[in-house]
């Protein structure tokens, strides 16, 4: 479904992204993990246009999507749910949920996505109509994460909704991560905690530094050795 | 009613008057602000140009005051996307002080590309309203003053309709708090910057008809001094925030009638910019500002 080959990002003269190459099958949850500045969020906001490679090739459903400008990448099926939530803080929920829809024109279809977030997070039906800068960081999280949902997605990115969570929101939110897929989402999600990622994924991808050093099964990764002592702790 | 009230009511009447001309002219400030983070000092001279624009449509073209203006506004939304796109938009991640001299350069260029097209000649607004006055309880309203308030009023409704209600004032305030996030939604951020400049330039194109109206004269540099007090009206109001600008206008309009009253109109310019020295040092984020925090 999305395939990136050999990508190169730069900074200007950082070397952000050296030659990745990894895809993601329709149906799946691929997890792409590592620490700091490893480069994961370049690697999103590489395939939602944010970020242009400067050699590489990143398709999607065979369409190439460097030739896409970012505005218009949504509506090729991507959504993304950026690192930091990103929610127009200075809007209502319900307004934030609206531009999520942003290109879409059928007011049914909306309505339909609107009901599929509010079963998926009730929480943000009760505070419709509270400016979103007041939310907590947990609500924050699933307003982002509805917000991406609007558009109808194909392809979800996530980028660490995990990201100062309680673990039992934690956990919440990567159970509804799950459901979000089973109804049909293919998910790419990036994460620093390794343990919930590699438990929900098919399959993973280990970057660091810029480069995928790692790749498989998600069971067989979190078995591995090598994951365990740098990513598990032990 | 004695004459000391009725004093105060004209002066808040001539005042209330002159700040709605700020006050559109400040919109157009804070709304670029809020957009694209630049000073657009440039802004008072599109107003000038809004002037000659409906002087034009007024004594060629022989409009109505009502055509006039809705002409000159919409040759100024023109002419604000057109200086956007060639002076601004390259500059788009270039330092803030680039911006800022591009700005200043903008305004020479319709400042004496201005002279060199109209003539540095003072031109004479043709009386387009009666001169009909009322007189209730004393206080005097001329025809011409209620139009202006009438204009102003409509045409800030419209506004504040636009952006709290339509798709493309939502789309604006996403883009104005995070361009990146508003790209994600696949909202075309140039579109909306260009939609952004278009709006502020008619409202100044307005302001500029209604200059011509009230004062009666226009010249190619008539945009300096309202250009910067509704930068002040802008900051008081805390820049970036549309409520504000309107505040911030009419409360400027207020004070400066309010000091000519008191028969100190020679310092009405100084307080102005008083009053822009009170605010950096007290409040600098103005009268609406306030922080709306992200929690992480
Ligand atoms: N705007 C930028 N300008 C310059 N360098 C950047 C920029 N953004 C990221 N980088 C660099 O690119 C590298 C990868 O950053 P990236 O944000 O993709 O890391 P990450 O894997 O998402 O890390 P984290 O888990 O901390 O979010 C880092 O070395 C970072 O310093
Ligand atoms: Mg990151």
């Amino acid at each position: 479904m999305l395939v990136l080959e050999d990508v190169n990002v730069y900074y200007g003269a950082i070397h952000a992204l050296k030659g990745i190459s990894f895809e993601v099958n329709q149906g799946e949850i691929v997890t792409l993990i590592g620490s700091n500045g490893a480069g994961k969020s370049t690697s999103l906001k590489t395939i939602s246009g944010l970020l242009r490679p400067k050699t590489g090739k990143i398709t999607f459903k065979g369409e190439n999507l460097a030739i896409v400008a970012p505005q218009t990448i949504v509506s090729k099926g991507i959504s993304q749910v950026p690192e930091g939530r990103r929610v127009f803080a200075n809007m209502t929920v319900i307004e934030n949920l609206e531009l999520g829809a942003y290109l879409r024109k059928d007011k049914t279809e909306i309505s339909k996505a609107l009901q599929h977030v509010y079963e998926l997070f009730p929480r943000l039906l009760e505070r419709n109509k509270q400016i979103s800068g007041t939310l907590s960081g947990g609500e924050q999280q699933m307003l982002a994460m509805g917000r991406a949902l609007m558009s109808r997605p194909e392809l979800l990115l996530l980028d660490e909704p995990s990201m100062g969570l309680a673990p039992i929101l934690v956990k919440q939110i990567f159970s509804i991560i799950k459901e979000i897929n089973a109804s049909g989402t293919t998910v790419l999600l990036v994460e620093q905690n390794a343990h919930m990622a590699l438990s929900i994924a098919n399959r993973a991808y280990v970057l660091e530094t810029g480069k995928i050093v790692l790749s498989g099964d998600a069971k067989e990764l979190a078995a591995s050795e090598e994951i365990r002592k740098a990513y598990l702790g032990g | 009613m004695d004459s000391i009230t009725t004093q105060v009511f004209q002066q808040i009447i001539n005042g209330l008057s002159l700040g709605s001309i700020y006050a559109l002219i400040a919109l157009g400030y804070t709304m670029v602000y809020g957009i694209i983070k630049l000073i657009n000092f440039a802004h008072g001279d599109v107003m000038m140009v809004g002037a000659y624009a409906g002087w034009f449509a007024i004594t060629a073209l022989h409009l109505p005051f009502l055509p006039a203006l809705l002409f000159s506004m919409i040759f100024c939304a023109l002419l604000g996307v057109i200086i956007e796109r060639i002076a601004y938009k390259p500059l788009r991640n270039a330092t803030r002080i680039a911006a800022l001299i591009t700005a200043i350069g903008v305004s020479l260029f319709l400042e004496y590309g201005g002279m060199l097209i109209v003539t540095a000649q003072v031109r004479t607004y043709p009386p387009v309203f009666p001169a009909t006055q009322y007189i209730v309880g004393g206080v005097y309203f001329k025809y011409g003053d209620i139009v202006m308030l009438v204009t102003a009023v409509v045409l800030m409704a419209l506004l504040h309709f636009t952006v709290q209600y339509t798709k493309v004032g939502k789309a604006m305030r996403a883009v104005s708090f995070d361009k990146e996030a508003a790209l994600l939604m696949g909202i075309n951020t140039n579109n909306i910057i260009s939609f952004t400049f278009a709006i502020g330039s008619a409202l100044a194109a307005a302001a500029g008809v209604l200059m011509g109206v009230y004062f009666n004269t226009i010249n190619p540099l008539m945009g300096i001094i309202p250009g910067l007090k509704a930068f002040v009206a802008a900051v008081l109001g805390g820049i970036g925030i549309i409520p504000g600008a309107m505040v911030g206008g009419l409360m400027l309009g207020l004070v400066e009638a309010i000091v000519s009253g008191l028969g100190a109109s020679t310092w009405r310019d100084a307080v102005a910019f008083l009053i822009l020295i009170l605010v950096l040092i007290i409040k600098p984020s103005g009268l609406f500002g306030k922080n709306v925090r992200e929690k992480v």
